[in-house]
């Protein structure tokens, strides 16, 4: 007992650990500030291509999204800041991570949103449009509202995946919190940052769980 | 005379191998009630649909109010605008209040400002008789009450002509007339309306013209009275017979 108490929940370590352990949930705030809505943003721009159903436009896209949602996104990650210096770009770990999740998130992000603008009725279309709304007009103010909240149980339980593949970065050296708590432990020769970080990753994820299953059961009695 | 608010001439629509419109020509004058009849997938909607091109016609020409509505350098956002259309189901925004669903054409095509939106807004829900429902959504409102705000949401952009498809066909028997109520206050001010629907008494007394359609094609036309009392096919006198059934 005594020895697990060293190992895992040392509070001398904790609080030797604690300024580089804080500086990666910082950086994991932000990664996930800038992944997420980059990620949004890419799914959004793929579900309202998909959603203009023209055949031309139609098979590349299902290619693209079938194959960023099959590519491990590790995989994807070591790749780019493998290869890109060959292609001569020195772009860093932070910007490659943006890279990696805008395309692998993206290709969720688009698929979620994509079902949720089918599940809006044409005939809500076809009002806005016969008023004179522009297509965009018709997609910004009358289907996309009525999408998202379609899917929103499911645009919250990707973005809780996304924030948890932040993690990711640790391997390009982006000083995230798992990266920083992993370099308190080399530092300390004990394991209990590492729990720490599991503990913030807890609280921090917790309230979304909570709200998610919210939502759930309500779309549920809602049927 | 002016010319017709509406003139559509030789349309043909086809679907894939489907062949829904073979050539009608219809022509709707200024201040005009037209009323259209004939058998379920006749082509009546999409006839509609083809005036204000939610449905790209095969060939032929639409003019509406002078504009070429075929022509590819014709702004159709803007010609939409003048021609209001009301729909079986409704097709309210949920999302939105009533105030909402009449305003947002208002503001984002038609240019007003908010202030000015809300005010033709609220007149348009009064002209409907639900002034004191502006802001409840679609999800509050009886079947009947959500067909008037879709009315309003079209007359809210002073439309040229109105076209209305089975405006009353999803609703309880009891609310219907409600909504004839509003169609019949509309044509006593002067609107051009077009008019897909079953509804044999009100077609009576307040329709101009009946045109009956089957197959694609308009096979007569006439005053109410000749085409329900005196029709001249044996294809409108079957159809007639058989609506009056019911
Ligand atoms: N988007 C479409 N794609 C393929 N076929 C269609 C489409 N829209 C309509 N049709 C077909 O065109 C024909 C005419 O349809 P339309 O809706 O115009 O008939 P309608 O006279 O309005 O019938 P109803 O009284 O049932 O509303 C039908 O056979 C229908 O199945
Ligand atoms: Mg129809």
């Amino acid at each position: 007992m005594e020895a697990i108490v060293q190992s895992f929940f040392n509070l001398e370590i904790i609080a030797a650990s604690w300024p580089i352990v804080r500086a990666g949930l910082w950086n994991t705030v932000l990664l996930s500030l800038l992944v997420v809505p980059l990620g949004l943003l890419g799914g959004l721009m793929l579900a309202l291509l998909a959603s203009a159903k023209r055949p031309m436009i139609r098979w590349p896209l299902m290619a693209w999204v079938d194959f960023f949602r099959a590519f491990p996104p590790l995989v994807l990650l070591i790749l780019l800041f493998a290869g890109l210096p060959f292609a001569g770009l020195e772009l860093g770990g932070f910007v490659c991570v943006a890279i990696a999740f805008f395309l692998n998130t993206g290709a969720y992000y688009g698929e979620i949103l994509r079902a949720g603008i089918d599940s809006v009725p044409a005939g809500q279309i076809e009002a806005a449009r016969s008023t004179g709304l522009s297509r965009l007009q018709a997609m910004t103010y009358v289907v996309l509202p009525q999408a998202v909240r379609n899917v929103l149980p499911d645009l919250l339980s990707n973005t809780l995946e996304v924030v948890k593949l932040t993690a990711l970065g640790s391997v390009v050296a982006v000083p995230e919190l798992l990266y920083q708590a992993r370099q308190a432990q080399s530092l300390t020769y004990n394991p209990t940052p590492i729990v720490v970080a599991a503990i913030i990753y807890f609280v921090m994820l917790w309230p979304v769980v909570r709200l998610l299953s919210r939502l759930e059961n309500r779309a549920f009695a809602g049927r | 005379m002016n010319g017709p608010i509406v003139d559509a001439r030789g349309l043909h629509k086809h679907f894939g191998a489907l062949h829904v419109l073979k050539g009608v020509d219809l022509r709707v004058a200024e201040r005009e009630l037209v009323f259209v009849i004939g058998p379920s997938g006749s082509g009546k909607s999409t006839l509609l649909r083809c005036l204000n091109r939610l449905e790209e016609p095969s060939s032929g020409s639409v003019v509406v109010d002078g504009i070429d509505m075929l022509d590819p350098r014709t702004d159709i956002n803007h010609a939409r605008q003048r021609i209001g259309m009301v729909f079986q189901s409704f097709n309210l925004y949920p999302h939105m209040t009533a105030l909402g669903n009449v305003t947002l054409a208002l503001r984002k095509v038609a240019g007003k400002s908010r202030a000015q939106a809300e005010a033709l807004g609220r007149a348009a829900l009064e002209r409907v008789g639900l002034a004191d429902r502006a802001e409840h959504t679609p999800g509050q409102l009886s079947g009947g009450q959500q067909q008037r705000v879709a009315i309003a949401r079209s007359i809210a952009l002073e439309p040229r002509v109105m076209l209305f498809d089975e405006p009353t066909s999803a609703l309880d028997p009891e609310l219907v007339g409600s909504v004839l109520e509003v169609m019949r206050s509309l044509r006593e001010s002067g609107m051009t309306m077009l008019v897909v629907s079953h509804e044999m008494g009100f077609a009576r007394n307040a329709a101009d013209r009946v045109v009956f359609m089957d197959e694609g094609a308009i096979v007569e036309e006439g005053p109410p009275a000749a085409i329900f009392e005196t029709p001249a096919h044996e294809r409108t006198r079957a159809f007639i017979s058989q609506i009056q059934r019911h």
